[in-house]
C-alpha cells in the first residue's frame, strides 16, 4: 500500500463533472448514470434493443484516458494490487453484487442518493460499511 | 442526436474520474482505510457529485420527458429487501478488496495493465452469474419505463 495526497479542490472538480455527466445523460436521454447497469446489459441474456447505446457509453469511458493525457500531458495516477486472487476475487464479488443489488456507486451512490431514494441510501451505507470493513482486515488484520 | 450526448456524457463521466481520484485504486483504498493511510479526497468528491445531480435533476424532472427521449427511465423498486442488501455487500467487499468500481475498471481499460483486464474479466463473468440467477429465479425487469411507454 501507499499513501495518496489528499486533494480536495480536484476531488471536488471531479464530483462536479461525474455529476454534470449524470445530469446531461438524464436531461437528454432520460436514463440513470448507472455504470454497473450499462455495462451488465451488453451481456447476454438480451431484454431489450439498446445495445448500441450502451457501447457507446463504454466508448466514452474509454476515451477518458487518451482525452485527459492529450489536454494535461500528465499521466493518469493508476496504482493497483498484483496480487491476481485478490484480482479474481474482488471483480466476481463487484460484478455479482453490482448486479444483485441494482446498482453500484455510480447507480445508487451518486444518482440514486440525488435523488432521495431510500433504497439507493441503504444500499450506499451497506456498500461503504462493508468495503470500510474489507480495507481494514485484509490491510489492518491480515496485513495484505 | 442520443447515441453522440451518451458519448459525451460517459466521457465526461470518464474524465471526472480520472481528475477526482476515483480512477486510481490505491486512492480509493487510502479512502476507506479510515484506520490507516486514510484518503479523504474522495468523500468531496461523492458530496458533489451528488450535490450537482441533485440540483440538475431537481431542474431536469420540471420538463416532462427528456429532450431526446420519449420518457425518463427511473427504477420502479422502492423496497429494501434482502437481495439489495446482499448485493450491495458483496459489491462493497469487491470495491474494498482492489479499489475498482465498474466505471474506473472500465476507464483503466485504456492504460492497459494486465491486473484490470483480469479484474474486469472476472466482473463480466460475476456480472454474468447474477444475471442468469436474476432470470432464472426473479422473472421481472429491474427498471421499468414510466407510464406505458414502450421502451425504444
Amino acid at each position: 500500500m501507499i499513501a495518496t495526497e489528499f486533494t480536495p479542490y480536484a476531488s471536488i472538480v471531479g464530483g462536479i463533472l461525474i455529476g454534470c455527466s449524470a445530469v446531461l445523460l438524464m436531461a437528454f436521454t432520460g436514463r440513470i448514470a448507472g455504470v454497473s447497469g450499462f455495462i451488465s446489459r451488453l451481456l447476454p441474456p438480451y431484454t431489450d434493443n439498446l445495445i448500441f447505446v450502451r457501447l457507446t457509453f463504454v466508448a466514452g469511458l474509454l476515451a477518458a484516458v487518451p482525452l485527459y493525457t492529450f489536454v494535461t500531458g500528465s499521466a493518469v495516477a493508476h496504482t493497483v494490487t498484483e496480487i491476481t486472487e485478490l484480482l479474481i476475487a474482488g471483480g466476481l464479488l463487484v460484478g455479482f453484487g453490482s448486479v444483485t443489488g441494482s446498482g453500484c456507486t455510480s447507480g445508487h451512490g451518486v444518482c440514486g442518493l440525488a435523488r432521495l431514494s431510500l433504497r439507493s441510501l441503504a444500499a450506499t451505507a451497506t456498500f461503504m460499511t462493508t468495503a470500510i470493513a474489507t480495507v481494514f482486515t485484509v490491510r489492518h488484520i491480515l496485513g495484505v | 442526436m442520443q447515441i453522440a450526448l451518451t458519448f459525451i456524457a460517459s466521457l465526461l463521466f470518464g474524465i471526472g474520474l480520472i481528475v477526482s481520484g476515483l480512477a486510481n485504486p490505491a486512492k480509493v483504498q487510502n479512502f476507506l482505510d479510515v484506520a490507516g493511510l486514510w484518503d479523504p479526497s474522495l468523500a468531496f468528491t461523492m458530496a458533489f457529485a451528488v450535490i450537482t445531480t441533485a440540483l440538475g435533476y431537481a431542474l431536469v424532472f420540471k420538463r416532462s420527458k427528456p429532450i431526446l427521449g420519449e420518457a425518463f427511465y427511473l427504477p420502479t423498486a422502492n423496497k429494501i429487501d434482502a437481495k439489495l442488501l446482499i448485493g450491495a455487500s458483496l459489491f462493497g467487499i469487491g470495491w474494498g478488496l482492489v479499489g475498482y468500481c465498474p466505471g474506473p475498471a472500465i476507464v483503466a481499460m485504456s492504460l492497459e495493465a494486465t491486473q484490470t483486464m483480469i479484474f474486469l474479466a472476472a466482473m463480466l463473468t460475476g456480472m454474468f452469474a447474477a444475471r442468469v440467477l436474476q432470470l432464472l429465479f426473479v422473472p421481472r425487469p429491474i427498471t421499468q419505463p414510466s407510464p406505458s411507454v414502450k421502451n425504444v
